[in-house]
Protein backbone atom coordinates (compact mmCIF):
# COMPACT_ATOMS: atom_id res chain seq x y z
CA UNK A 1 0.00 0.00 0.00
CA UNK A 2 1.25 2.97 -1.00
CA UNK A 3 0.36 6.04 1.94
CA UNK A 4 1.06 9.05 2.41
CA UNK A 5 1.28 11.14 5.63
CA UNK A 6 0.73 15.01 5.77
CA UNK A 7 2.80 16.32 9.23
CA UNK A 8 3.17 19.91 9.77
CA UNK A 9 5.25 21.70 12.70
CA UNK A 10 4.58 23.32 14.89
CA UNK A 11 4.94 24.75 18.60
CA UNK A 12 4.86 21.88 21.45
CA UNK A 13 2.03 23.45 23.96
CA UNK A 14 3.18 20.87 26.57
CA UNK A 15 6.43 22.54 26.67
CA UNK A 16 5.70 26.23 26.01
CA UNK A 17 3.61 29.08 27.38
CA UNK A 18 2.47 30.81 24.34
CA UNK A 19 2.37 34.57 24.91
CA UNK A 20 0.49 36.98 22.84
CA UNK A 21 3.47 39.24 20.94
CA UNK A 22 3.32 43.13 22.14
CA UNK A 23 1.55 43.53 18.31
CA UNK A 24 -1.11 41.26 19.12
CA UNK A 25 -0.21 39.64 15.53
CA UNK A 26 1.28 36.71 16.49
CA UNK A 27 2.35 34.84 19.51
CA UNK A 28 6.07 35.16 20.74
CA UNK A 29 7.78 32.57 18.69
CA UNK A 30 11.51 33.22 20.09
CA UNK A 31 13.01 30.73 22.39
CA UNK A 32 9.69 28.46 21.50
CA UNK A 33 10.15 24.22 21.50
CA UNK A 34 9.04 22.89 17.88
CA UNK A 35 8.03 19.69 17.20
CA UNK A 36 5.93 17.42 14.68
CA UNK A 37 2.45 17.84 15.53
CA UNK A 38 1.23 15.19 18.16
CA UNK A 39 -1.82 13.73 16.20
CA UNK A 40 0.70 13.61 12.87
CA UNK A 41 3.04 11.38 14.62
CA UNK A 42 0.84 8.69 15.58
CA UNK A 43 -0.62 8.90 12.07
CA UNK A 44 3.29 8.21 10.97
CA UNK A 45 3.46 5.24 13.06
CA UNK A 46 0.36 4.25 11.92
CA UNK A 47 1.24 4.03 8.63
CA UNK A 48 4.57 2.73 9.02
CA UNK A 49 2.74 -0.69 10.70
CA UNK A 50 0.23 -0.63 8.03
CA UNK A 51 3.66 -1.06 5.48
CA UNK A 52 4.80 -3.34 7.99
CA UNK A 53 1.94 -5.63 7.69
CA UNK A 54 0.82 -5.50 3.72
CA UNK A 55 4.08 -3.91 2.07
CA UNK A 56 4.01 -0.81 0.26
CA UNK A 57 6.18 2.85 0.90
CA UNK A 58 5.23 5.18 3.69
CA UNK A 59 5.47 8.50 2.33
CA UNK A 60 5.85 12.18 4.78
CA UNK A 61 5.11 15.62 3.42
CA UNK A 62 5.11 18.85 5.26
CA UNK A 63 4.44 22.04 3.83
CA UNK A 64 6.16 24.83 5.92
CA UNK A 65 9.48 26.71 5.62
CA UNK A 66 12.62 24.68 5.56
CA UNK A 67 12.95 24.13 9.06
CA UNK A 68 9.92 21.52 8.68
CA UNK A 69 12.78 19.48 6.99
CA UNK A 70 14.30 18.47 10.45
CA UNK A 71 10.44 17.02 11.26
CA UNK A 72 10.40 15.30 8.22
CA UNK A 73 13.57 13.91 9.17
CA UNK A 74 12.86 12.59 12.45
CA UNK A 75 9.47 10.71 10.97
CA UNK A 76 11.85 9.19 8.34
CA UNK A 77 13.87 8.04 11.58
CA UNK A 78 10.70 5.88 12.37
CA UNK A 79 10.66 4.18 9.55
CA UNK A 80 9.50 6.09 6.80
CA UNK A 81 10.48 5.79 3.09
CA UNK A 82 10.31 8.95 1.45
CA UNK A 83 10.12 12.85 2.42
CA UNK A 84 8.64 15.69 1.09
CA UNK A 85 8.90 19.33 1.50
CA UNK A 86 6.74 21.39 0.20
CA UNK A 87 7.51 25.08 0.45
CA UNK A 88 6.85 28.61 -1.55
CA UNK A 89 6.91 32.29 -0.18
CA UNK A 90 3.76 32.63 -2.10
CA UNK A 91 2.03 29.25 0.02
CA UNK A 92 2.40 31.43 3.36
CA UNK A 93 -0.79 32.47 5.25
CA UNK A 94 -2.93 30.05 2.86
CA UNK A 95 -6.52 29.56 4.52
CA UNK A 96 -7.83 25.87 5.30
CA UNK A 97 -8.77 25.22 1.55
CA UNK A 98 -5.45 26.71 0.43
CA UNK A 99 -3.26 24.07 2.19
CA UNK A 100 -5.77 21.65 1.12
CA UNK A 101 -5.34 22.18 -2.52
CA UNK A 102 -1.68 22.75 -2.39
CA UNK A 103 -1.72 18.91 -0.83
CA UNK A 104 -4.05 17.56 -3.17
CA UNK A 105 -1.49 18.85 -6.19
CA UNK A 106 1.16 16.91 -3.64
CA UNK A 107 -1.01 13.74 -4.11
CA UNK A 108 -1.61 13.98 -7.85
CA UNK A 109 2.13 14.28 -8.20
CA UNK A 110 1.89 10.45 -6.62
CA UNK A 111 -0.24 7.17 -6.61
CA UNK A 112 -1.55 6.97 -3.24
CA UNK A 113 -4.09 4.21 -1.69
CA UNK A 114 -3.98 5.92 1.61
CA UNK A 115 -3.64 9.71 2.57
CA UNK A 116 -3.37 10.29 6.66
CA UNK A 117 -3.44 13.68 8.78
CA UNK A 118 -3.63 14.06 11.84
CA UNK A 119 -7.22 15.16 13.33
CA UNK A 120 -5.76 18.49 14.21
CA UNK A 121 -3.17 20.53 14.59
CA UNK A 122 -2.09 23.90 16.79
CA UNK A 123 -4.94 25.75 15.21
CA UNK A 124 -7.72 22.97 16.14
CA UNK A 125 -9.39 23.31 13.29
CA UNK A 126 -8.68 19.69 11.99
CA UNK A 127 -10.02 20.70 8.50
CA UNK A 128 -7.40 19.86 5.99
CA UNK A 129 -8.16 15.88 6.07
CA UNK A 130 -11.40 16.48 4.86
CA UNK A 131 -11.19 19.12 2.42
CA UNK A 132 -8.59 16.91 0.74
CA UNK A 133 -10.73 14.40 0.69
CA UNK A 134 -13.62 16.44 -1.14
CA UNK A 135 -11.08 17.60 -3.71
CA UNK A 136 -9.95 14.23 -4.19
CA UNK A 137 -13.74 13.32 -4.51
CA UNK A 138 -12.49 9.97 -2.25
CA UNK A 139 -14.16 8.99 0.58
CA UNK A 140 -13.15 10.38 4.26
CA UNK A 141 -13.07 9.64 7.48
CA UNK A 142 -12.43 11.53 10.97
CA UNK A 143 -10.98 11.20 14.36
CA UNK A 144 -9.56 7.53 13.33
CA UNK A 145 -8.53 4.89 16.57
CA UNK A 146 -8.24 1.67 14.84
CA UNK A 147 -7.43 0.96 11.21
CA UNK A 148 -7.70 -2.93 9.88
CA UNK A 149 -6.56 -3.44 6.48
CA UNK A 150 -9.15 -5.73 4.78
CA UNK A 151 -8.18 -6.00 1.25
CA UNK A 152 -6.95 -4.03 -1.63
CA UNK A 153 -9.52 -2.46 -2.06
CA UNK A 154 -11.43 -1.81 1.76
CA UNK A 155 -10.55 -0.62 5.08
CA UNK A 156 -12.21 -1.21 8.07
CA UNK A 157 -12.05 1.22 10.70
CA UNK A 158 -12.71 2.64 14.10
CA UNK A 159 -13.69 6.35 14.77
CA UNK A 160 -13.78 7.47 18.31
CA UNK A 161 -16.98 9.34 19.13
CA UNK A 162 -18.54 10.80 22.07
CA UNK A 163 -18.94 8.93 25.13
CA UNK A 164 -15.70 7.10 24.66
CA UNK A 165 -17.50 5.02 22.29
CA UNK A 166 -16.23 3.85 18.79
CA UNK A 167 -18.07 3.49 15.56
CA UNK A 168 -16.89 0.68 12.91
CA UNK A 169 -17.08 1.64 9.23
CA UNK A 170 -15.93 -0.26 5.85
CA UNK A 171 -14.09 2.45 3.91
CA UNK A 172 -13.22 2.23 0.06
CA UNK A 173 -9.62 2.67 -0.62
CA UNK A 174 -8.43 5.17 -1.81
CA UNK A 175 -9.19 7.28 0.89
CA UNK A 176 -8.41 10.22 3.47
CA UNK A 177 -8.41 9.39 7.13
CA UNK A 178 -7.59 11.69 9.90
CA UNK A 179 -5.68 9.69 12.89
CA UNK A 180 -6.89 10.40 16.50
CA UNK A 181 -4.21 10.12 19.32
CA UNK A 182 -3.77 6.76 21.05
CA UNK A 183 -4.56 4.95 18.04
CA UNK A 184 -0.90 3.36 18.74
CA UNK A 185 1.94 3.59 20.81
CA UNK A 186 4.98 5.72 18.13
CA UNK A 187 8.16 3.99 18.50
CA UNK A 188 11.20 6.01 20.03
CA UNK A 189 13.39 7.98 17.67
CA UNK A 190 17.30 7.66 19.49
CA UNK A 191 19.99 9.78 17.86
CA UNK A 192 21.56 6.92 15.98
CA UNK A 193 17.73 6.77 13.81
CA UNK A 194 18.30 10.50 12.98
CA UNK A 195 21.71 9.97 12.00
CA UNK A 196 20.93 7.04 9.49
CA UNK A 197 18.45 9.41 7.30
CA UNK A 198 20.60 12.79 8.32
CA UNK A 199 21.79 12.18 4.43
CA UNK A 200 18.96 11.35 2.47
CA UNK A 201 17.45 13.46 -0.06
CA UNK A 202 14.77 15.30 1.33
CA UNK A 203 13.17 17.53 -2.48
CA UNK A 204 11.51 20.47 -1.67
CA UNK A 205 8.49 21.47 -4.44
CA UNK A 206 7.34 24.67 -4.63
CA UNK A 207 4.11 26.34 -6.58
CA UNK A 208 5.84 25.96 -10.34
CA UNK A 209 6.74 22.58 -9.34
CA UNK A 210 3.25 21.49 -8.39
CA UNK A 211 1.63 23.53 -10.86
CA UNK A 212 -0.42 25.77 -8.53
CA UNK A 213 -1.27 29.19 -9.58
CA UNK A 214 0.14 31.38 -7.02
CA UNK A 215 -3.20 33.66 -6.58
CA UNK A 216 -5.48 30.82 -5.76
CA UNK A 217 -3.31 30.50 -2.37
CA UNK A 218 -1.18 31.96 -0.02
CA UNK A 219 -2.89 35.23 1.70
CA UNK A 220 -3.70 36.26 -1.54
CA UNK A 221 -6.28 33.39 -1.78
CA UNK A 222 -7.72 33.18 1.58
CA UNK A 223 -10.85 34.09 2.14
CA UNK A 224 -10.46 32.54 6.26
CA UNK A 225 -7.89 34.93 7.77
CA UNK A 226 -6.74 35.29 11.56
CA UNK A 227 -6.11 38.73 12.10
CA UNK A 228 -4.96 38.98 15.32
CA UNK A 229 -3.96 36.90 18.75
CA UNK A 230 -5.60 37.56 22.01
CA UNK A 231 -5.92 35.98 25.64
CA UNK A 232 -8.99 34.91 26.74
CA UNK A 233 -10.92 35.93 29.70
CA UNK A 234 -13.96 32.89 29.83
CA UNK A 235 -14.46 34.04 33.83
CA UNK A 236 -13.51 35.22 36.78
CA UNK A 237 -10.50 33.08 36.44
CA UNK A 238 -9.05 31.13 39.67
CA UNK A 239 -8.07 32.33 42.71
CA UNK A 240 -4.26 31.88 42.63
CA UNK A 241 -2.86 30.74 45.94
CA UNK A 242 0.48 32.40 47.06
CA UNK A 243 3.10 31.51 49.49
CA UNK A 244 5.75 27.74 50.24
CA UNK A 245 4.30 24.99 49.24
CA UNK A 246 3.60 24.18 52.79
CA UNK A 247 1.47 27.46 52.96
CA UNK A 248 -0.47 26.99 50.03
CA UNK A 249 -0.82 23.38 50.89
CA UNK A 250 -2.96 24.55 54.58
CA UNK A 251 -4.66 27.58 52.80
CA UNK A 252 -6.38 24.58 50.37
CA UNK A 253 -6.90 22.17 53.05
CA UNK A 254 -9.03 24.46 54.56
CA UNK A 255 -11.00 25.40 51.70
CA UNK A 256 -11.41 21.64 50.22
CA UNK A 257 -12.86 20.81 54.06
CA UNK A 258 -15.63 23.69 53.18
CA UNK A 259 -16.18 22.41 49.83
CA UNK A 260 -16.45 18.21 51.04
CA UNK A 261 -13.19 17.79 49.31
CA UNK A 262 -12.10 15.99 52.10
CA UNK A 263 -13.81 13.08 53.68
CA UNK B 1 -34.62 40.24 3.41
CA UNK B 2 -33.70 38.51 6.75
CA UNK B 3 -30.48 36.13 6.36
CA UNK B 4 -31.26 32.14 6.01
CA UNK B 5 -29.07 30.26 8.19
CA UNK B 6 -29.17 26.48 8.23
CA UNK B 7 -28.89 24.49 11.50
CA UNK B 8 -28.00 20.92 11.25
CA UNK B 9 -29.73 18.97 13.85
CA UNK B 10 -28.29 16.06 15.97
CA UNK B 11 -30.46 13.97 18.15
CA UNK B 12 -30.53 9.97 19.14
CA UNK B 13 -33.62 8.29 19.96
CA UNK B 14 -36.15 10.86 19.27
CA UNK B 15 -34.63 13.37 21.59
CA UNK B 16 -32.50 16.43 19.84
CA UNK B 17 -28.94 16.91 21.00
CA UNK B 18 -28.30 20.29 23.22
CA UNK B 19 -26.91 21.96 20.25
CA UNK B 20 -30.38 22.22 18.73
CA UNK B 21 -31.11 25.33 20.93
CA UNK B 22 -27.31 26.52 21.17
CA UNK B 23 -27.31 27.04 17.21
CA UNK B 24 -30.19 29.22 17.46
CA UNK B 25 -28.33 31.65 19.91
CA UNK B 26 -25.53 31.68 17.95
CA UNK B 27 -27.09 31.97 14.32
CA UNK B 28 -28.84 34.76 16.23
CA UNK B 29 -25.57 36.04 17.14
CA UNK B 30 -24.31 36.50 13.84
CA UNK B 31 -27.85 37.70 12.00
CA UNK B 32 -29.71 39.00 15.30
CA UNK B 33 -33.04 38.99 12.52
CA UNK B 34 -31.92 35.39 11.26
CA UNK B 35 -34.59 33.03 9.28
CA UNK B 36 -33.05 29.88 10.62
CA UNK B 37 -34.45 26.34 9.44
CA UNK B 38 -33.56 23.48 11.50
CA UNK B 39 -32.33 20.44 9.04
CA UNK B 40 -33.05 17.37 10.18
CA UNK B 41 -32.02 13.85 8.87
CA UNK B 42 -33.21 10.49 10.26
CA UNK B 43 -35.76 7.57 9.53
CA UNK B 44 -39.12 6.70 11.37
CA UNK B 45 -40.90 7.94 14.72
CA UNK B 46 -37.77 9.03 16.38
CA UNK B 47 -37.54 11.69 13.15
CA UNK B 48 -41.41 12.75 14.01
CA UNK B 49 -40.71 13.25 17.49
CA UNK B 50 -37.48 15.13 17.16
CA UNK B 51 -38.84 17.41 14.36
CA UNK B 52 -41.87 18.09 16.11
CA UNK B 53 -40.03 19.07 19.39
CA UNK B 54 -38.05 21.62 17.27
CA UNK B 55 -41.10 23.34 15.57
CA UNK B 56 -41.64 24.99 19.00
CA UNK B 57 -37.92 26.65 18.90
CA UNK B 58 -37.36 27.16 14.84
CA UNK B 59 -39.70 28.74 12.68
CA UNK B 60 -38.98 25.99 9.64
CA UNK B 61 -38.23 22.47 10.02
CA UNK B 62 -36.96 20.65 7.02
CA UNK B 63 -37.31 17.00 7.54
CA UNK B 64 -35.63 14.21 5.17
CA UNK B 65 -36.76 10.48 6.21
CA UNK B 66 -35.19 7.77 4.69
CA UNK B 67 -34.01 4.41 6.36
CA UNK B 68 -30.48 5.23 4.75
CA UNK B 69 -30.37 7.97 7.40
CA UNK B 70 -31.70 6.05 10.59
CA UNK B 71 -27.60 6.40 11.44
CA UNK B 72 -26.22 9.35 10.63
CA UNK B 73 -23.30 9.16 8.31
CA UNK B 74 -21.47 11.96 7.25
CA UNK B 75 -20.59 11.11 3.73
CA UNK B 76 -24.04 10.23 3.09
CA UNK B 77 -25.35 13.44 4.64
CA UNK B 78 -23.05 15.83 2.88
CA UNK B 79 -23.99 14.48 -0.59
CA UNK B 80 -27.62 14.89 0.57
CA UNK B 81 -26.93 18.46 1.68
CA UNK B 82 -25.14 19.40 -1.64
CA UNK B 83 -28.34 18.39 -3.25
CA UNK B 84 -30.66 20.23 -1.74
CA UNK B 85 -29.14 23.63 0.30
CA UNK B 86 -29.92 26.63 -1.78
CA UNK B 87 -26.64 28.48 -3.24
CA UNK B 88 -24.68 30.55 -0.72
CA UNK B 89 -25.96 29.06 2.46
CA UNK B 90 -25.11 29.57 5.66
CA UNK B 91 -24.97 26.20 7.75
CA UNK B 92 -24.31 26.12 11.06
CA UNK B 93 -22.86 22.42 12.67
CA UNK B 94 -21.94 21.64 15.86
CA UNK B 95 -17.97 21.09 16.57
CA UNK B 96 -18.29 17.33 17.60
CA UNK B 97 -17.20 14.10 16.04
CA UNK B 98 -20.02 14.36 13.96
CA UNK B 99 -19.08 17.96 12.28
CA UNK B 100 -15.51 17.60 12.22
CA UNK B 101 -16.42 14.69 9.75
CA UNK B 102 -19.06 16.13 7.54
CA UNK B 103 -17.82 20.07 7.63
CA UNK B 104 -14.99 20.54 6.18
CA UNK B 105 -15.37 18.61 3.05
CA UNK B 106 -19.29 20.17 2.35
CA UNK B 107 -17.52 23.24 2.21
CA UNK B 108 -15.36 22.36 -0.74
CA UNK B 109 -18.43 20.74 -2.02
CA UNK B 110 -20.36 23.73 -1.34
CA UNK B 111 -17.64 26.29 -2.73
CA UNK B 112 -18.23 28.28 0.59
CA UNK B 113 -15.77 28.71 3.49
CA UNK B 114 -15.19 26.91 6.62
CA UNK B 115 -14.70 28.03 9.81
CA UNK B 116 -13.92 25.63 12.58
CA UNK B 117 -14.61 25.23 16.32
CA UNK B 118 -16.05 28.68 16.59
CA UNK B 119 -17.04 30.30 19.97
CA UNK B 120 -18.15 33.56 19.49
CA UNK B 121 -19.06 36.34 16.68
CA UNK B 122 -18.80 40.05 16.73
CA UNK B 123 -20.57 41.38 13.68
CA UNK B 124 -19.27 41.65 10.04
CA UNK B 125 -16.76 43.99 8.44
CA UNK B 126 -18.29 44.63 4.93
CA UNK B 127 -18.38 40.49 3.65
CA UNK B 128 -17.06 39.44 6.16
CA UNK B 129 -17.79 37.70 9.47
CA UNK B 130 -15.64 38.54 12.66
CA UNK B 131 -15.40 35.59 14.33
CA UNK B 132 -13.79 34.20 17.95
CA UNK B 133 -11.78 31.00 17.79
CA UNK B 134 -9.13 29.53 19.77
CA UNK B 135 -5.59 28.35 19.16
CA UNK B 136 -2.86 26.37 21.02
CA UNK B 137 -4.98 24.10 22.80
CA UNK B 138 -7.35 27.27 23.89
CA UNK B 139 -4.46 29.44 25.56
CA UNK B 140 -4.57 32.03 23.16
CA UNK B 141 -7.77 33.16 20.77
CA UNK B 142 -7.99 34.76 17.73
CA UNK B 143 -9.96 37.12 15.68
CA UNK B 144 -10.57 35.64 12.21
CA UNK B 145 -12.30 37.15 9.33
CA UNK B 146 -14.70 34.96 6.97
CA UNK B 147 -15.73 36.01 3.54
CA UNK B 148 -19.42 34.47 4.04
CA UNK B 149 -20.45 36.28 1.06
CA UNK B 150 -20.83 32.94 -1.32
CA UNK B 151 -22.02 30.77 1.30
CA UNK B 152 -20.39 29.45 4.00
CA UNK B 153 -20.14 25.98 6.61
CA UNK B 154 -19.44 27.10 10.36
CA UNK B 155 -19.01 24.73 13.48
CA UNK B 156 -19.98 25.61 16.77
CA UNK B 157 -18.78 24.43 19.66
CA UNK B 158 -21.15 22.91 21.70
CA UNK B 159 -22.04 24.84 25.36
CA UNK B 160 -21.00 27.78 24.61
CA UNK B 161 -23.48 29.50 23.03
CA UNK B 162 -26.75 29.38 25.71
CA UNK B 163 -30.23 28.43 25.11
CA UNK B 164 -32.94 31.01 24.81
CA UNK B 165 -35.69 28.33 25.67
CA UNK B 166 -38.40 31.54 26.55
CA UNK B 167 -39.16 32.30 22.81
CA UNK B 168 -41.34 29.66 20.81
CA UNK B 169 -41.49 29.96 17.37
CA UNK B 170 -44.87 27.80 16.51
CA UNK B 171 -43.02 26.91 13.25
CA UNK B 172 -43.86 24.47 10.93
CA UNK B 173 -42.08 21.06 9.96
CA UNK B 174 -41.69 20.64 6.74
CA UNK B 175 -41.55 17.23 4.78
CA UNK B 176 -38.42 16.91 2.38
CA UNK B 177 -37.93 13.27 1.84
CA UNK B 178 -39.25 13.19 -1.51
CA UNK B 179 -36.36 15.79 -2.39
CA UNK B 180 -33.58 13.08 -1.21
CA UNK B 181 -31.67 11.35 -4.37
CA UNK B 182 -29.00 9.21 -4.62
CA UNK B 183 -28.10 8.15 -1.00
CA UNK B 184 -24.83 6.00 -1.83
CA UNK B 185 -21.24 6.21 -0.04
CA UNK B 186 -17.88 4.50 -0.07
CA UNK B 187 -18.30 4.53 3.67
CA UNK B 188 -20.21 1.97 5.31
CA UNK B 189 -21.61 2.28 9.12
CA UNK B 190 -21.42 -1.32 10.72
CA UNK B 191 -21.76 -0.69 14.49
CA UNK B 192 -21.30 1.29 17.58
CA UNK B 193 -18.84 -0.87 20.17
CA UNK B 194 -19.74 0.87 23.49
CA UNK B 195 -16.87 1.91 25.89
CA UNK B 196 -15.59 -0.81 28.16
CA UNK B 197 -16.64 -0.52 32.02
CA UNK B 198 -13.79 -0.30 34.05
CA UNK B 199 -12.93 -1.08 37.85
CA UNK B 200 -13.73 2.35 39.20
CA UNK B 201 -17.02 4.56 37.75
CA UNK B 202 -15.84 7.93 37.86
CA UNK B 203 -19.00 9.05 37.02
CA UNK B 204 -20.89 8.32 40.40
CA UNK B 205 -17.22 9.78 42.74
CA UNK B 206 -18.14 12.88 44.28
CA UNK B 207 -14.46 13.67 44.64
CA UNK B 208 -11.75 13.33 41.77
CA UNK B 209 -8.47 13.42 41.67
CA UNK B 210 -7.73 14.05 37.87
CA UNK B 211 -4.07 13.83 36.43
CA UNK B 212 -3.28 14.95 33.09
CA UNK B 213 0.15 15.29 31.19
CA UNK B 214 1.91 17.17 33.89
CA UNK B 215 2.20 13.81 36.11
CA UNK B 216 5.14 12.98 33.02
CA UNK B 217 5.77 9.54 34.17
CA UNK B 218 3.57 6.18 34.91
CA UNK B 219 5.05 5.95 37.97
CA UNK B 220 4.13 9.28 39.34
CA UNK B 221 0.50 8.62 38.67
CA UNK B 222 1.16 7.11 42.64
CA UNK B 223 1.98 10.56 43.60
CA UNK B 224 -2.33 10.66 42.65
CA UNK B 225 -3.27 8.03 44.16
CA UNK B 226 -1.55 8.56 47.96
CA UNK B 227 -3.40 12.48 47.48
CA UNK B 228 -6.89 10.31 46.32
CA UNK B 229 -6.31 7.76 49.24
CA UNK B 230 -6.36 10.60 51.31
CA UNK B 231 -9.03 12.84 50.64
CA UNK B 232 -11.48 9.74 50.20
CA UNK B 233 -11.77 10.44 46.49
CA UNK B 234 -10.67 8.12 43.26
CA UNK B 235 -8.13 8.76 40.27
CA UNK B 236 -9.29 10.25 36.73
CA UNK B 237 -7.52 11.59 34.16
CA UNK B 238 -7.10 13.45 30.66
CA UNK B 239 -6.83 11.92 27.30
CA UNK B 240 -3.01 11.67 27.22
CA UNK B 241 -2.78 9.79 29.93
CA UNK B 242 -4.75 7.28 28.45
CA UNK B 243 -3.42 7.63 25.21
CA UNK B 244 -0.14 6.67 27.13
CA UNK B 245 -2.09 3.20 28.40
CA UNK B 246 -1.04 4.53 31.83
CA UNK B 247 -4.54 4.65 33.27
CA UNK B 248 -7.65 2.50 31.32
CA UNK B 249 -9.95 4.65 29.84
CA UNK B 250 -12.85 4.48 32.13
CA UNK B 251 -11.09 6.53 33.90
CA UNK B 252 -11.17 9.47 30.86
CA UNK B 253 -12.94 12.37 32.35
CA UNK B 254 -13.93 14.51 28.30
CA UNK B 255 -16.24 14.69 25.49
CA UNK B 256 -14.34 11.39 24.13
CA UNK B 257 -14.29 9.70 27.64
CA UNK B 258 -16.64 10.07 30.60
CA UNK B 259 -19.06 13.23 31.58
CA UNK B 260 -18.57 13.56 35.45
CA UNK B 261 -20.67 15.29 38.12
CA UNK B 262 -18.05 15.45 41.59
CA UNK B 263 -18.38 17.69 43.97
CA UNK B 264 -14.74 18.90 44.28
CA UNK B 265 -12.46 17.82 41.11
CA UNK B 266 -8.45 18.33 41.59
CA UNK B 267 -7.39 18.89 37.88
CA UNK B 268 -3.39 17.93 38.51
CA UNK B 269 -1.41 18.95 35.82
CA UNK B 270 -4.18 19.21 33.18
CA UNK B 271 -4.40 21.90 30.79
CA UNK B 272 -8.29 22.42 30.42
CA UNK B 273 -8.68 21.91 26.83
CA UNK B 274 -12.62 22.20 25.75
CA UNK B 275 -12.75 18.72 25.05
CA UNK B 276 -11.32 17.66 28.82
CA UNK B 277 -14.20 20.61 29.87
CA UNK B 278 -16.81 18.87 27.98
CA UNK B 279 -17.02 16.19 30.10
CA UNK B 280 -17.31 17.87 33.39
CA UNK B 281 -21.08 19.24 34.69
CA UNK B 282 -22.60 19.60 37.50
CA UNK B 283 -20.57 23.20 38.18
CA UNK B 284 -17.69 21.42 40.36
CA UNK B 285 -15.50 23.11 43.03
CA UNK B 286 -12.63 23.29 40.75
CA UNK B 287 -8.54 22.91 42.07
CA UNK B 288 -6.11 23.45 39.86
CA UNK B 289 -2.85 22.76 39.84
CA UNK B 290 -0.09 23.16 36.95
CA UNK B 291 3.01 25.01 36.15
CA UNK B 292 1.96 26.90 33.44
CA UNK B 293 0.38 30.17 34.68
CA UNK B 294 -1.26 30.45 31.13
CA UNK B 295 -2.96 26.84 31.50
CA UNK B 296 -6.54 27.67 30.10
CA UNK B 297 -7.08 25.62 33.63
CA UNK B 298 -7.32 28.68 35.42
CA UNK B 299 -9.77 30.51 33.56
CA UNK B 300 -12.43 28.21 34.78
CA UNK B 301 -10.85 26.64 38.49
CA UNK B 302 -11.93 27.97 41.64
CA UNK B 303 -8.20 28.08 42.79
CA UNK B 304 -5.31 27.76 41.51
CA UNK B 305 -1.35 26.64 42.32
CA UNK B 306 0.99 27.99 40.20
CA UNK B 307 3.48 24.73 40.53
CA UNK B 308 4.37 21.70 39.08
CA UNK B 309 2.28 18.90 40.67
CA UNK B 310 4.99 16.22 41.33
CA UNK B 311 6.48 19.03 44.00
CA UNK B 312 3.57 20.33 45.49
CA UNK B 313 1.20 17.16 45.58
CA UNK B 314 3.17 15.16 47.82
CA UNK B 315 3.14 18.68 50.44
CA UNK B 316 -0.08 18.33 50.74
CA UNK B 317 -0.99 14.82 50.68
CA UNK B 318 1.29 15.03 53.70
CA UNK B 319 -0.16 17.71 54.91
CA UNK B 320 -3.99 16.02 54.78
CA UNK B 321 -2.18 12.63 56.31
CA UNK B 322 -1.07 14.51 59.42
CA UNK B 323 -4.46 16.06 59.71
CA UNK B 324 -6.46 12.84 60.14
Amino acid sequence: MEILVCIKRVPDTAENEIEVSSAGTDIERDDLVYSVNEWDNYAVEEAIQIVDNVGGAVTIVSLGDEESEEIIRREMAMGADNGILVSDDAFERSDGKGVASILKAVVEKGNYDLILTGAQADDGAGQIGGMLAAMLDVPYASVVNTIEVLNDAQLKIGREIEGGNQEMNEIALPCVLSIQTGINEPRYVGIRGIRKVASVDIPVLGAADLGIDAAGVGESGARVKRIDYFVPQLGEGAEILEGSNEEVAEKLIDLLKAKGGIK
Amino acid sequence: MAAQVFAYIEHKDGVADDTALELISAAQKIYPDALITAFVTGAGADLDAVCNDLAVSYPEVWKFDNEALAYPNAEVIRKLLVAVLPPDAVVLVPHDTFGMDLSPGLSIKLDSVFVSDTVDFEGFEGDNLKVIRQEFSGQVSTHVLADISAGAVINVRPGVFQPDESKSAAGQVVDKSSEIGELSAARRFLEIVEAEAGDVDITKEDILVSVGRGIEDQDNIEIAQELAEAVGGVVSCSRPIVDAKWLEKARQVGTSGQTVKPKVYMALGISGSFQHLGGLKGNPFIVAVNKNPKAPIFQVADVGVVEDLLDFVPVLTEKIQEGK
